[in-house]
């Protein structure tokens, strides 16, 4: 499915000679805009918001920047949700230190999954990573550590650093937040690096880079090792906002959401993910209130969406004339 | 006619002995004998089909040969991952080009350096850390004449000027043996005159082997020739030498000169 999306428009639209400075000025807006709404909207709903756009944002750094595409991504961020709980309710570990143990928990388990799956191509990669995540789900099921059904309940939020009462919900919601922009930088960073650039070559023409002596296939590990611990990092301050983990991360079905959202935004841009992770959790959480089937009109709405805007939202609106005026441009 | 380049002693840096591959029970290359010398141009030739993709496909690993050996500057790469026979100075050119599509031609040519530079694993880096090759890139990019599209994207260009992207690609490894598919093909004369003298010029210090299907540039250029037929190797030798052969004549007669 989506490997490559639409080669880029033939007809050249010159970016705006102020298009960095818009650009730079619709990013501060949008971080007002973090900043206040909390003041005005559910901080549990937006909370839980900026945990899925990491994770959706983590998945397309995959899926949109190395062009693999994971159905495993459950088992890293319902794994680090699970070792994140386990840390601070039953060691009494602080918040952060266990957000950091679920976070290398992640990047572990995607070393190892990452390591067998790796060298295999398109749906056979998909396959493998899917079948990897249900052993995971399966053990989940059966350790002990983990609670089975009941998964671990009333996991305590702590003090940040030992000082931050993390109880307090906005004290809560702020420190989500700046997880949240530590990761979409990490994520900005890596894919605008030195590696980043291998990684782009190895996703235009692999056999042309591996003729260049790359070794394809340690690219890619890397890249699936880091997409694991930011989605990891999503997961273990999830666990610390809803105060549980459980089954239902760890399930295929997350796996599944989080491509929805990432298809649904726009793979290969940074905001796509996050806007398309916004719209399923708007939606669920909408629809979660009345008599509507959650599943069905999330699949509907999808299906449409991706039959009438095949790059996704934000790929749609980067491609219009606006879009790239504004210099806005996703990556092939 | 030799190149001018050729006085030196002959050192053989990749060889290959009794190369074969099957497809499925079909031949495609076999019993293929092969040396190819320092600062020398290798032509290899031969109708449609046979199996000249091939051979640079198991000598650069990227095909696994159902038999024979192949010895790269005294080493046996016979089970060699491609990407490593890369880094061990074998580099090849594709048959259809491939270049970075979406990638500058600068930074089509950047990505070659990056790994050389120890410039390529670094995650934390931003991307002006390459900045440093550019001199570099630049100067091949001006050699190839390349110069008025160096900000252009690749899938831009020409198909001609793809090619010599690619060429130049390849060159900024600088490695020990280059091997070429059909470098020229699809170039006006102008371009194909320039590329010749360029490979001409980068063979003076490395070895050269490629496939070409113009044979004035075979025989302008080239100091040793191989040709293949079916799979097999039908004629060797220098130009004038091959193209007198019968069997050579009968294999070319009505597809070339
Ligand atoms: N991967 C493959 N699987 C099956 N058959 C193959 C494969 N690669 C090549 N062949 C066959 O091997 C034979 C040699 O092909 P090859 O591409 O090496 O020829 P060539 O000499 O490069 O021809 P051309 O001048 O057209 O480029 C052909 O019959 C081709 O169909
Ligand atoms: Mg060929």
């Amino acid at each position: 499915m989506a490997g490559r999306s639409d080669p880029i428009p033939t007809e050249t639209v010159a970016a705006h000679p102020q298009a960095g400075r818009i650009q730079l000025a619709l990013v501060v807006l949008a971080l007002v805009a973090l900043l206040i709404v909390p003041h005005v909207l559910y901080p549990i709903f937006l909370m839980k918001l900026l945990c899925f756009a990491l994770f959706a944002s983590a998945f397309n750094l995959l899926l949109g920047y190395t062009g693999l595409l994971s159905f495993g991504h459950a088992a890293f961020f319902g794994g680090a949700a699970y070792f994140t709980a386990h840390a601070v309710k039953e060691w009494g570990w602080p918040p952060e230190a266990g957000v950091a143990l679920g976070v290398a928990g992640a990047a572990l388990l995607g070393l190892v999954m990452g390591a067998i799956a790796i060298r295999r191509q398109g749906i056979y990669f998909a396959m493998i990573t899917l079948a990897l995540a249900q052993m995971f789900f399966f053990f989940c099921l059966q350790a002990r550590f983990t609670h089975g059904e009941d998964g671990i309940q009333s996991v305590p939020r702590g003090h940040l650093f030992g000082v931050i009462d993390l109880s307090q919900t906005m004290n809560m919601y702020y420190f989500v937040l700046a997880v949240f922009l530590i990761g979409l930088l990490v994520i900005w960073r890596f894919v605008n690096s030195p590696f980043g650039m291998i990684l782009k070559s190895i996703r235009e023409n692999e056999q042309r880079a591996i003729s260049l002596g790359y070794s394809v296939a340690r690219y890619k590990l890397g890249a699936f090792v880091m997409s694991a611990a930011l989605a990891g990092l999503a997961g273990g301050v999830k666990a610390l906002v809803f105060q549980f983990a459980t089954l239902t991360d760890v399930a295929w079905q997350m796996s599944g959401e989080v491509i929805l959202m990432t298809l649904l935004g726009g793979i290969g841009t940074l905001f796509g993910p996050i806007v398309g992770a916004g719209l399923v959790v708007s939606l669920q959480n909408y629809l979660a209130t009345s008599d509507f089937p959650v599943t069905i009109i999330t699949g509907v709405v999808f299906m449409i969406c991706v039959l009438l805007f095949r790059r996704g939202l934000v790929g749609e609106f980067f491609a219009t004339k606006i879009g790239r005026k504004l210099g806005f441009r996703a990556q092939s | 006619m030799a190149s001018a380049a050729t006085q030196a002693e002959p050192r053989v840096v990749l060889s290959a002995r009794g190369l074969g591959r099957d497809f499925a029970g079909f031949t495609a290359v076999n019993n293929v004998d092969l040396d190819v010398e320092h600062a020398r141009i290798h032509a290899l030739i031969g109708p449609n089909g046979a199996g000249k993709t091939t051979v640079f496909n198991l000598l650069t690993k990227f095909l696994q040969p159902t038999r024979g050996r192949i010895t790269l500057l005294g080493q046996d790469i016979t089970a060699t991952a491609p990407d490593k026979v890369a880094r061990l100075g074998l580099v090849r050119s594709f048959q259809i080009s491939a270049v970075f599509p979406h990638l500058t031609v600068r930074e089509n040519v950047k990505v070659a350096l990056q790994r050389p530079a120890g410039l390529a694993t670094q995650f934390w880096l931003p991307l002006s850390s390459l900045d440093r090759l550019n001199a570099r890139a630049d100067d091949l990019i001006e050699q190839l004449g390349l110069a008025p599209y160096r900000d252009h994207r690749a899938a831009d260009l020409s198909y001609g000027r793809k090619r010599v992207l690619e060429i130049a690609t390849t060159l900024a490894l600088d490695p020990e043996v280059l091997l070429l598919d059909e470098p020229m093909a699809g170039m006006g004369q102008e371009d194909v005159r320039m590329v010749a003298e360029i490979i001409r010029d980068v063979a003076r210090s490395r070895a050269v082997l490629m496939v070409e299907h113009n044979l004035n540039v075979v025989a302008d250029i080239c100091d040793h020739v191989t040709v293949l037929q079916r799979g097999e190797i039908i004629a060797r030798g220098d130009y004038a030498t091959v193209s007198a052969d019968p069997r050579v004549r009968t294999a070319y007669m009505g597809s070339e000169a």
